[in-house]
């Protein structure tokens, strides 16, 4: 049994834990809010750019001129995973569903007698595959010093997922990453970036007069949109990580709040039997006398 | 007043207007175009210059360094990847855009070299227009 102080103790430690997890609570919150203004804001040009595309796609996708980043290189012998995951823990299970997701594919591609390159974007995923796809991993894009995800930092990492497949690296290139849904609900998903999918049953957009030509646009779009994609999906994950972290603290705080209750009543019981105790010991010593 | 058209510009970063225009200036890959109601749908690859759109609040421009216009008979989306109001565009800024393009310029070989110079070309032209010094950088 603990004594009084233990107790005492005990609780008043649950007490600043429960003072800690409230406070990354709120500012999740505000975060959270934050993060989804950005990714709203960002919807408009990415939903274009994927229109536009698609309809180029559409058109250029049989021809012999199609852009390498449309057609493909020809093989799908090496497959790199872009795993996007945040750099601090603290939120629940954001970082390992994105991780999961991303070694089930990659046990996947690798029973298939494929090459698996990974390319990581925050810390947390980085530490998790290290543990038994270190073989595998060949880079990594630290984002810890950038306090707002702007459209540069996906410029930075397309740029450099691009240089890798202008360098014959690998042949397709996959996204990981969390779709925000709710506060309570992120989904883990994967998105093919290169080479880009042609989206089935999509008309063509013929009606379009092209300048230059169609395959030039191409050319100079799907670089933006790989970018841009990468931006999306940046954006997504952020808003993701705050509303994972807060539920996770909220969480938190309930079960410190709980803890605290349960340790009060047994510190008020043990402090009432010290008493009672005390009490008899009086009484049958004055009765013995 | 005359037929409008949709005039929207978007970054990646968010919508900077959506209004209605009766007419778009629009500095295209292969020359400058204006854009009005009805204009055949159009698709085309810009290179840094002057957007300028006549609206019921008059005229108001912005400087972009790239990017696409998609133009049907109902609207103008410009998608551009870096764009400031003119009037708001300072010297650093200004700095800032040439130097990323001379930097790529720098960096680009064979054709593709052609085609950055060029775009460094527009960028100096875009800042004689509006009076900024182009040397710095």
């Amino acid at each position: 049994m603990p004594s009084l102080k233990d107790l005492k103790n005990r609780i008043n430690s649950v007490k600043s834990t429960r003072k800690i997890t409230k406070a990354m609570q709120m500012v999740a919150a505000a975060k959270l809010r934050r993060a989804q203004d950005a990714a709203e804001a960002a919807r408009p040009y990415a939903a274009r750019m994927e229109a536009v595309v698609n309809g180029l796609a559409t058109s250029v996708a049989g021809s012999d001129t199609a852009p390498r980043l449309l057609a493909g290189t020809g093989a799908d012998k090496v497959h790199l995973l872009v795993v996007m995951t945040a750099e601090r823990g603290l939120c629940g299970g954001f970082n390992s569903s994105i991780v999961k997701l991303a070694r089930i594919r990659a046990a996947e591609l690798l029973a298939q007698g494929k090459t698996v390159k990974i390319l990581t974007v925050g810390k947390k995923g980085r530490e998790q595959l290290r543990r038994d796809l270190s073989a595998h991993l060949v880079g990594h894009v630290d984002l810890s010093e950038v306090k707002r995800v702007g459209y540069v930092n996906a410029l930075t990492i397309a740029t450099d997922v691009l240089k890798r497949f202008d360098e014959g690296e690998f042949d397709v290139a996959t996204l990981f990453y969390n779709r925000f849904q709710s506060v309570i609900s992120q989904i883990p998903t994967t998105q093919q970036i290169i080479p880009a999918p042609v989206p089935e049953g999509a008309e063509a957009s013929t009606l379009y007069d092209y300048e230059p030509s169609e395959e030039a646009i191409l050319e100079d779009l799907l670089p933006r949109s790989v970018a841009t994609q990468i931006f999306t999906a940046l954006l997504e994950n952020g808003a993701s990580e705050q509303g994972a972290r807060m539920s996770a603290m909220d969480n938190a705080t309930r079960n410190a709040g709980d803890m605290i209750d349960r340790l009060t009543i047994v510190y008020n019981r043990s402090r009432q039997a010290a008493i009672t105790k005390e009490l008899i010991e009086i009484i049958s010593g004055a009765e013995a006398l | 007043m005359a037929e409008t058209l949709q005039f929207d510009l978007v970054s990646p970063e968010r919508m900077l207007t959506s209004v209605a225009a009766t007419e778009v200036q629009i500095p295209g890959a292969e020359g400058d175009f204006t854009a009005m109601p009805g204009h055949a749908p159009f698709l085309s690859t810009l290179r840094p210059g002057i957007v300028s759109a006549v609206t019921d609040q008059g005229e108001v421009k912005y400087v972009v360094t790239g990017g696409f216009a998609e133009v049907t008979a109902q609207s103008v989306s410009l998608l551009a990847e870096r764009s400031v109001p003119a009037s708001e565009l300072t010297q650093p800024t200004y700095d800032e855009m040439l130097a990323d393009l001379r930097k790529a310029a720098g960096e680009a070989t064979g054709d593709s070299a052609d085609s950055a110079g060029k775009l460094v070309n527009d960028m100096v032209a875009v800042g004689h227009q509006l009076g900024l010094n182009t040397a710095a950088a």
